[in-house]
């Protein structure tokens, strides 16, 4: 029976890709290991390899072919004997991994972005946008290399240190162009060698240059977290004032897609529980840049969580000279007045998602996305309790100690009397991230679980 | 004077040579000696506050490795750095940072270089370039090449001087910082104060490798022992270290072989080694007698070396003064500096 060859997924995220060339015709011989086509995203190009051998019977999507989702069969393997007659009997496309072994690198993965846009809410204006701003569509990946370029060209004393950041143009492809642009001085490849380099960067903050420090992700900075917290964090207070560091460590947070454990955490809860660390977990691609660049100007150490998962979405970015967010405001996404979700980061997606579920049931939503998490925007969540008496936090993280807890705690002390129900969390669950894909679903949070406790709070 | 321990002979390093270390000049004695005392002398009255209860916390005294910043402190210009670990006192000293702002900082007031707030291990100053001041053992080394970063980023010809013990030279971030320090060919002398103890372990129970100029040689980092209880040589060690480092060509080890005379901190009742052991080394190689021997020698007069002592007393009298007297932070203290 003819072998189907399927369009292989570049990384645990990629959704979909381009058909970029094929190197074999149809009815050119293939041997196993043989280079047959090129795929690419658009951050990374790669190399299809046949696994059978045979005769190329079928070539099923065109080289050129945009979006090609993963695991669609783009071409037929004749095994020995067969003919170009077999074809039909072709089997149905299987739902298992993609004939070409996906790349495996453990450190250097290369994740390919999502092309779908971040879900639209009806959001409140903007207040750092003014009326009628021109805006472009940009992905989350373009709006952060951005920011960073432009602070650059600002300021001679910011430079990107980290892992691949220069060479390789970021694992992630967040640092696209910058060493074409700033040259090795200002953007360093280090070793990998998180605690090092962490140190590294706050030793030259501390004379005043203002370093982003990217972690391949924050995963691998817990290597590096006696510096983030020990030297950065405190050393402003211990000098009595004398002696700080303006320094952004950035990079991935929080779970990615069926990379388990030990590269699925969400730092959320432990970065924000410190004095003297600004944390910063943005979700639109707007907000990404104009909070990035706020973070590169601040003068403390900031902790810039980014999301592997919403590097590709794109969204609209105003096309403005110096488009700043303020760190620790806000963002109300979507006005509401029965219920108050308060989530940021990628757990909006299962905010937004949820608002819109729980609309067509009745219930008007209203989504904070906190965007900073320290300072936290107290104001903010308690004037929306206050209107709505009802609150569900919503994190990736866990839920003992976590971002929820202190939310709770806070509407709890300042709004107690506004409450018609007791606050509900939706969290990460209290496991360590599995592998397999239905018990990594299960351990995330989802939209039907925020209805879900929506409703409840809402005693419907 | 020999060293407090004797490399193995198989070390490619250099080595201290056999023979004196270069003579220093009648004025370069007198201000290392007077540099040298006022550390001495600032650290028994820190010693006697902290038995009056005045200093609280940990208080580590530098007493007995004196010659290592004295000497290191003059071989550097204006603009250099220093950073060092949580045995700091005499470092600041060293650097001319005031008496009274490290003493009263000792007793937790506000005239104290951190308002108060930072304590014995946690003591800046900018205007003297001395970046702490870190309780974190090892952390200094990686941020202490951060500030040779800074320098080569900067273009500035300044050199980074990063101290830290025999015990902190086992700490994983500072192999990872020697790869970047000689990778990247950073303007860095590391410092390494052998006392021959890590807080009670000694040297030989805790390091495979005893030759500390010798940890850099993966890297290709070039080392050398130095005779840290001779003034003279630790000076022209420093030289030679910071004139390797200014021409570009990167990092350089210096063991320092020195040894401390008190506990590890004030709670350290130092069983681990015998009063001989201190005995001996306070009579033959102590940093501050061989100064003032070589001095007498010169026909310098009891009455100028008993000025030097005066002096050194008048400022440590004051700043033991000024410490006990100023006043504690405000409360709203608590609250500042947080931020920025």
């Amino acid at each position: 029976m003819p072998i189907q060859v399927l369009m292989p997924a570049l990384s645990p995220t990629m959704e979909k890709g381009n058909l970029a060339k094929w190197l074999k015709k149809e009815g050119e011989t293939i041997k196993s290991g043989d280079v047959i086509a090129e795929i690419e995203t658009d951050k990374a190009t790669m190399e299809v390899e046949a696994t059978d051998e045979g005769t190329l019977g079928k070539i099923l999507i065109p080289e050129g072919t945009a979006d090609v989702a993963v695991n669609t069969p783009i071409a037929t393997i004749l095994a020995d004997g067969e003919s170009a007659a077999d074809l039909a009997k072709a089997p149905a496309p299987a739902a298992k991994a993609a004939e070409s072994a996906p790349p495996a690198a453990a450190k250097a993965e290369v994740p390919a972005p999502k092309a779908a846009p971040a879900p639209q809410a009806v959001a409140e204006p903007d207040p750092e946008v003014p009326a009628g701003t021109e805006m472009i569509t940009q992905t989350i990946r373009e709006a952060l290399r951005d920011a960073m370029a432009e602070e650059m060209r600002r300021d001679p004393d910011v430079f990107v240190m980290g892992e691949e950041v220069a060479e390789y143009q970021g694992a992630y492809k967040v640092t696209q162009g910058l060493l074409q642009e700033f040259g090795a001085r200002r953007v360093i490849d280090t070793p990998i060698t998180e605690h090092g380099f962490a140190g590294v960067g706050v030793g030259a903050a501390m004379t005043g240059l203002k370093p982003v420090v990217e972690f391949m992700t924050f995963n691998f900075a817990m290597q590096a977290i006696d510096q983030i917290i020990n030297s950065a964090a405190k050393t402003l207070y211990m000098s009595g004032g004398q002696m700080g560091c303006s320094i952004v460590f950035r990079g991935p947070n929080g779970a990615a897609a069926r990379v388990a454990a030990q590269h699925s955490q969400d730092y959320s809860a432990w970065y924000s529980n410190v004095p003297g660390l600004k944390v910063v977990a943005p979700f639109s691609a707007a907000d990404y840049k104009g909070l990035l660049k706020a973070a590169i100007r601040d003068p403390n150490p900031v902790i810039f969580l980014e999301n592997e998962v919403l590097y590709g979405h794109t969204g609209e970015v105003p096309k403005l000279d110096d488009f700043i967010v303020p760190i620790g405001k806000a963002r109300i996404a979507r006005a509401g007045s029965h219920v108050s979700i308060i989530s940021w980061s990628n757990g909006m997606t299962y905010a937004l998602k949820a608002a819109d579920e729980l609309a067509k049931e009745g219930i008007e939503a209203e989504v904070i996305d906190l965007r900073t998490l320290r300072p936290m925007d107290t104001e903010t969540i308690i004037n929306s309790v206050k209107k709505t008496g009802r609150a569900v936090t919503v994190e990736e993280g866990w839920a003992q100690s976590g971002v929820g807890a202190e939310i709770a705690a806070r509407i709890m002390e300042n709004a107690f009397d506004y409450l018609d129900a007791p606050v509900a969390r939706v969290s990460g669950k209290d496991v360590p991230m599995p592998y397999a894909a239905n018990l990594e679903k299960l351990a995330l949070p989802s939209a039907a679980e925020v209805v879900e406790a929506a409703k409840a709070v809402c005693y419907r | 004077m020999a060293a407090p321990k004797k490399a193995a002979a198989s070390s490619p390093q250099d080595k201290t040579d056999g023979g004196s270390p270069p003579e220093f000049t009648r004025e370069q004695e007198l201000k290392a000696l007077r540099d040298m005392l006022l550390i001495r002398r600032f650290e028994e009255k820190a010693g006697q506050l902290y038995g009056m209860g005045a200093i609280g916390g940990f208080c580590h005294l530098y007493i007995g490795q004196e010659a290592v910043v004295v000497g290191m402190q003059m071989a550097l210009k204006e603009g250099d750095q220093v950073i060092t670990g949580y045995r700091d006192h005499g470092h600041m000293l060293a650097t001319g940072m005031d008496a009274n702002g490290v003493m009263a900082e000792l007793t937790g007031r506000r005239g104290g270089y951190s308002k108060g707030k930072g304590g014995s291990m946690h003591m800046f100053s900018k205007e003297k370039h001395f970046y702490g001041g870190h309780g974190i053992v090892g952390a200094q080394v990686s941020l202490g090449t951060g500030l040779a970063f800074a320098n080569n980023y900067r273009s500035n010809g300044n050199v980074s001087v990063t101290y830290f013990g025999d015990g902190a030279a086992n700490q994983g971030q500072v192999y990872e910082s020697f790869n970047m320090a000689e990778l990247w060919k950073l303007p860095v002398i590391y410092v390494i104060e052998n006392n021959r103890y890590a807080m009670g372990t000694s040297v030989s129970r805790a390091s495979a490798q005893q030759d500390f100029s010798r940890r850099g040689v993966s890297f290709n980092i070039p080392g050398k022992q130095v005779d840290g209880m001779d003034v003279r040589a630790v000076k022209a060690a420093g030289d030679e270290a910071a004139a390797w480092c200014r021409a570009g060509k990167g990092p350089f080890i210096l063991e320092m072989q020195t040894y401390r005379y008190r506990g590890h901190s004030m709670s350290d009742p130092a069983k681990y080694r015998t009063r001989e052991e201190v005995e001996k080394v306070r009579h033959d190689q102590d940093p501050i007698e061989q100064v003032r021997n070589r001095l007498l020698a010169a026909k310098v007069s009891e009455a100028d070396l008993k000025a030097i002592d005066a002096e050194v007393r008048d400022i440590v009298n004051a700043s033991a003064d000024f410490a006990q007297h100023d006043p504690e932070p405000d409360a709203a203290e608590l609250w500042t500096d947080v931020y920025r």
